[in-house]
């Protein structure tokens, strides 16, 4: 009795077992019938890493223009951050098929997760990150960060200063890290002695203030400035992440493709008409994404600082190997105040992918749009309250 | 009660309300006029930043603008350019959370007045469940804000649709039914032992004796209940709508205001007094559902 019934069992569990070896072999059939033809995709959506503003004006010039449609896309959604979303983590979850984030934070996820996902287009070539103080505090590079109150966001925004603490033999024994708000109140109260500022944001933002003392604006006079990106600290931002394992998919590597081609022409538009462009997503910001971004002279300023950040003099969107190294390097480096280091290996090879955008480059070229190129910066004058 | 009386109650209540709101103006333009500027710090060491408590806030206009100025920026154009006076974006936002909010009361009320019911029928029910209820609500709402906001897309993508608002409304009633389903436990146990033993002397089964005995009896336990879900259900929406980025609500035009703090700092009072007045009318409208049940009103328990 007992045998038999011990037999029945092995035979359902044999039955079971072939039936998902079945199954696993039809998927994998429909893979392979795949790869020669496949029905390129035609809705597409982006995740940002904060609010809709000119930070992301590519991507909205790209929509506005239709560039998008000009590509074979019916349907391109925005998807702005600053609530709890983390771009990476959206795309690892599906919920979106590109996103935009730093290069540390999305190393320090793929090594925590062991997902996968390859950069297909290093949109900022040059880091944006600034630590600003007082123009009495004595803080002109890194090294005077020693025994000071120094100002980070964190959320992974933090990992520059601590690579380049760690360049000059410090860490959060020697130099005290605190957390501030996205205003810069904790500077103005001088509840820090250096706070963290993006070129193209926080720092206008300080420059918008009235200064009680002269009843003007605050001027750059009245602050030091320590930019990352000239010391060891800098790391890669803003880039174009995919989702590695379904870049096997001819379909999806195929729109990645596409959307690149979309994507470089709104960023080479937001270059030549940096005032349009600033417009346009100011516009896409208050009417179709119902947010409250700063004013418009805040936002062209925005666009002429991000245009600094994008054209560096090489092609748009390709990875520079040079800059990747010294941003694992910088990973590798960096342990924060509680100890714990960014990653501790390199990461895989699959990271980053210039393929993609080399295509979309080459298809660019073809079509006789120029890829590279400079861009001749404008004097914005900023206003109270960036209005 | 005479109408004359019940007028002259009225126009006391207002008075009361009005100088409550004085009050609050005076102290605010007081402290601001008579505090320090940079505040008081006890223990601050000469050179160390960030060093000592403070105890006293500060009170330049950056810290805390002066009232006038934060009513005169709800008329000013929201983002500068043509975009419409603050206070609309701050109605507009204040009525979509509202309404999320409301949702979110609903479902709230409705999983706790079932729940409350069955823990007071099956006494096995109320052991098993009530200690899970109690930790539920110990569940950070940042924690579970952003699983449920990945529930919703996945319901999304293969199910049917599910728009975010309805993932904010849920995270909301899970704050809401909190409240419900205790006080409707402890309402529908109120009736007295006498009164039970009489309804069991009449023959009345299980539900004559709910509909007519424990239900009347659950009336002031359910109220205040019903507002403090009120109250729960517009916070939970609040945090919610932050937590999972969802566009439109009042949450979000705060957070979003908030970092513009330096440069503007009477915009984000905007949003600011948008949820205050949000507060109120929840609350008030939960007042109303208790005028209709005003017999049943004898010796409400304190919420």
């Amino acid at each position: 009795m007992r045998h038999s019934t011990r037999r029945g069992l092995a035979a359902i569990a044999a039955a079971a077992a072939t039936a998902l070896t079945l199954a696993a072999c039809t998927t994998a059939e429909t893979d392979t019938t795949d790869s020669g033809e496949f029905e390129p995709i035609t809705e597409v959506s982006l995740q940002l890493q904060w609010l809709p503003q000119a930070q992301f004006a590519g991507y909205y010039v790209a929509l506005d223009q239709g560039y998008f449609e000009e590509e074979g896309f019916d349907s391109v959604s925005i998807v702005p951050s600053g609530g709890d979303i983390v771009p990476q983590d959206a795309l690892v979850a599906g919920d979106v098929d590109f996103a935009i984030a730093w290069v540390p934070k999305v190393l320090g996820t793929l090594e925590a997760t062991g997902v996968e996902l390859t950069n297909i287009a290093q949109v900022f070539q040059k880091s944006g990150t600034l630590q600003v103080s007082w123009a009495d505090s004595g803080i002109a590079s890194v090294a005077d960060f020693e025994d000071k109150r120094i100002g980070s966001w964190g959320f992974g925004n933090e990992w520059e200063i601590f690579a380049a603490m760690a360049d000059e033999g410090l860490d959060s024994t020697s130099v005290s890290i605190t957390t501030q708000d996205f205003s810069m109140n904790a500077l103005l109260d001088r509840d820090v002695d250096a706070a963290q500022a993006m070129t193209y944001n926080e720092w206008a933002q300080i420059l918008e203030v009235v200064n009680p003392d002269t009843g003007e604006l605050y001027q750059p006079e009245d602050f030091n400035v320590v930019s990352y990106e000239d010391t060891a600290g800098a790391m890669l931002q803003d880039a174009i992440w995919a989702d590695t394992e379904r870049l096997e998919d001819p379909a999806y590597a195929d729109a990645a493709v596409r959307f690149l081609k979309a994507v470089t022409k709104g960023w080479i538009f937001a270059r030549d008409n940096p005032e349009e462009a600033a417009a346009i997503t100011y516009d896409a910001a208050i009417n179709a994404e119902a947010a409250f971004p700063v004013g418009p002279t805040h936002q062209l300023w925005q666009m002429n600082e991000v245009n600094k950040l994008i054209w560096a003099g090489g092609d748009f969107g390709l990875v520079d190997a040079a800059a990747w190294d010294k941003t694992v390097t910088g990973a590798l480096a960096a342990v924060n105040q509680d100890g714990l280091n960014l990653i501790t290996t390199e990461p895989a090879a699959s990271a980053y992918s210039n393929v993609y955008i080399q295509q979309a480059l080459d298809a660019l070229a073809e079509e006789g749009v120029v890829v590279g190129g400079d861009y001749t910066p404008l004097d914005v004058l900023l206003t109270e309250g960036g209005q | 009660m005479t109408a004359a009386r019940s007028s002259a109650r009225r126009g006391a209540a207002a008075l009361w309300g009005a100088v409550g709101i004085l009050a609050v103006v005076v102290l605010w333009e007081g402290y601001k006029f008579l505090g320090p500027a940079e505040g008081v710090t006890i223990g601050a060491v000469e050179g160390e930043t960030g060093s000592g408590v403070m105890i006293l806030p500060r009170t330049h206009d950056r810290a805390m603008p002066h009232l006038i100025d934060m009513v005169t920026r709800l008329f000013q154009s929201t983002s500068g350019g043509d975009t419409p006076p603050l206070i609309v974006p701050v109605i507009t936002a204040a009525l979509t959370t509202l309404g999320i909010a409301a949702v979110g009361w609903l479902i709230g009320v409705a999983v706790g007045a079932l729940l409350g019911a069955l823990m007071q029928r099956w006494r096995l029910v109320e052991w098993g469940l009530l200690p899970w209820i109690v930790v539920s609500q110990t569940v950070p709402l940042i924690a579970f804000a952003p699983v449920m906001n990945s529930i919703g897309l996945q319901i999304d993508r293969d199910v049917m649709p599910w728009p975010q608002w309805l993932s904010v409304a849920v995270i909301a009633s899970y704050l809401a039914f909190f409240p419900v389903a205790v006080g409707m436990l402890r309402g529908l146990e109120a009736p007295d032992r006498i009164h039970v033993d009489l309804m069991r002397s009449y023959a009345a089964g299980y539900w004559p004796t709910l509909l007519r005995l424990r239900l009347p009896a659950a009336v002031p336990h359910l109220l205040p209940a019903l507002r403090l879900a009120a109250a729960n259900a517009v916070l939970g929406a609040v945090v919610a709508e932050v937590s999972i980025g969802m566009r439109g609500g009042i949450g979000r035009m705060l957070i979003q205001l908030a970092g513009q703090a330096s440069s503007d700092p009477a915009a984000p009072w905007g949003p600011t007094f948008g949820s205050i007045a949000l507060g109120l009318i929840a609350a008030g409208s939960v007042a109303l559902v208790g005028l209709g049940l005003k017999n049943y009103r004898r010796g409400e328990a304190a919420a």
